[in-house]
């Protein structure tokens, strides 16, 4: 064997990160792979890889969201990378600069990576479509988050060891929800059976085309999980009609104390944070251990280091 | 690629490995106090029959035996070209203080070595880290050199040696690869 060629490489990667629905099963499984690399660095006395030493990874917010934010940022500088946070209220878009000019300017900086939030849908694409620069979505409006599908992802594989076959249950706000889709896609092409639960006005039309399975009972669809991923419920949703209160949602759709009581001992609960504790989810369900919830945290920076190392190779390559 | 000499068959590794172990042993007096990491792929199989043999000469039980992934420490990154899968890098006992034999199947550029002594050092402090390497083919890029070596083979830029081992490959032997003309590409 040649020395520097350490086993078999990957061979196709695609340039940008954009959604889990462009991403094939053979991708998301070596992201899945990678990222169990990337997390034994959290076990070691030097929480560091060089790898990409002299890159420079720009999160462009143009919706808060320190969770995801810090995510990214400690991810990236764990793999050495310069890291510049810009948050929007501070930047030259209130002054009318466009977002593709924006984007041209941290090419024109010296930008390798651009990690970016948008409350519209497709924000990450067009921006990919315009810069060389390298595009990694990290939500766009109602869309997708793939970093967070995969580490979704990686969580139930690490704790069920296996995702193919799975009864995997959505429950809550699938119709606003990018988590929701990102998952939907990665979990389906990975072989699991997905499912839905939640309010009637909180429900795309067209779910069916997803291959995806709807409960109308949230008591009979746990009954058939295995897995229950918890999404947030945003208050505002309330006043726009949508729900008639947050009480009566905790009483048909919350993951309580009482219903955590009748689930099974090996069932794994999962919820992307932040929660709206008492509503969608009981503080005890939080903190039972078939929840991973803490681990999906931790999960997501090692999923976010190998999805930056994944993307490092191939300079030079246009489009 | 085609095969242009076997340089190694499987008794001549055997021998190579043993008296490996034995110049490891004479150069650490405290056997207790070493242990072996190898550079994966074929370094951990090779470092595992090292420790094997040093614990056979010496009677007592094998010293630990780790893997070690230099994938992330690789100063190749921006070269044009797909990138290596990841491994984990398994070493179940703490470094610090210990004499480490560092095992890798090839030396070449040293490259390689650079990268793994930066990944070493990332997880504590050796007393001592020496290099064990089965082929040292020459061609060196960086003021390394091995302190146990298997057999060195002077070799031109065009060849490719192959070490293949039973536990990966399913056999023992080592071979020299030359490209044909025309033919494009790394090996």
């Amino acid at each position: 064997m040649r020395a520097g060629d350490r086993g078999e490489a990957r061979s196709t990667w695609p340039r940008h990160l954009l959604g889990l629905a462009d991403l094939g099963p053979d991708a998301i499984e070596q992201i899945l792979e990678t990222a169990d690399a990337m997390r034994q660095v959290f076990d070691r006395p030097v929480k560091k890889f060089p790898t990409l030493r002299g890159r420079v990874v720009v999160n462009l917010f143009y919706e808060p969201s320190t969770r995801t934010r810090t995510s990214f940022e400690l991810a990236a500088k764990a793999l050495s990378a310069d890291v510049v946070n810009v948050a929007v209220a501070q930047s030259s878009v209130v002054k009318g600069e466009s977002l593709v000019d924006t984007a041209r300017t941290y090419q024109a900086l010296g930008t390798d990576y651009l990690v970016v939030r948008h409350a519209s849908a497709g924000v990450p694409h067009l921006l990919a479509r315009t810069v060389q620069v390298r595009v990694l979505n990290a939500g766009d409006g109602a869309h997708e988050h793939p970093t967070q599908g995969l580490l979704d992802l990686y969580t139930i594989r690490r704790r069920k060891g296996r995702i193919s076959g799975l009864n995997v249950l959505i429950v809550g706000d699938v119709l606003h929800s990018r988590v929701a889709r990102s998952d939907i896609w990665g979990l389906r092409k990975l072989g699991a059976h997905v499912a839905v639960a939640g309010p009637s006005t909180l429900m795309p039309v067209g779910l069916e085309t997803l291959g995806v399975r709807r409960f109308d009972r949230l008591d009979e669809a746990l009954e058939w999980a295995e897995v229950i991923n918890v999404l947030r419920i945003q208050r505002e949703r309330m006043q726009r009609g949508y729900l008639p209160s947050l009480r009566e949602y905790r009483l048909r759709w919350g993951l309580t104390d009482e219903r955590l009581r009748r689930l099974p001992e090996d069932v794994l609960i999962m919820h992307p944070g932040p929660a709206n504790v008492g509503v969608e989810i009981d503080e005890a369900v939080l903190v039972d251990g078939r929840s991973a919830v803490a681990e999906q945290v931790t999960n997501g920076v090692a999923v976010r280091m190998a999805v930056l190392y994944l993307m490092a190779g191939r300079e030079g390559e246009a489009g | 690629m085609r095969a242009k000499a076997e340089i190694m068959d499987a008794q001549e590794m055997r021998r190579a490995l043993s008296r490996m172990a034995h110049e490891i042993l004479e150069q650490n007096p405290d056997p207790g106090s070493l242990a072996f990491i190898g550079v994966h792929r074929r370094g951990v199989p090779l470092a595992g029959r090292l420790a094997q043999q040093v614990a056979a000469i010496e009677g007592r039980p094998a010293p630990p035996v780790g893997a070690l992934d230099i994938t992330l420490y690789r100063d190749d990154l921006t070269a044009v070209g797909p990138l290596p899968v990841v491994r984990r890098t398994e070493i179940d006992f703490d470094v610090s203080g210990r004499s480490l034999v560092l095992v890798d199947d090839v030396l070449y550029t040293g490259r390689t070595v650079r990268a793994a002594l930066d990944a070493i050092i990332d997880l504590g402090r050796p007393a001592r880290i020496q290099l064990a390497v089965l082929v040292d083919r020459g061609h060196r890029e960086l003021p390394i050199r091995a302190d146990f070596v298997g057999k060195v083979v002077p070799t031109a830029r065009r060849e490719h040696v192959e070490v293949r081992l039973t536990e990966v490959d399913g056999e023992d032997r080592v071979v020299i690869l030359e490209r044909i003309e025309g033919e494009g590409g790394r090996p």
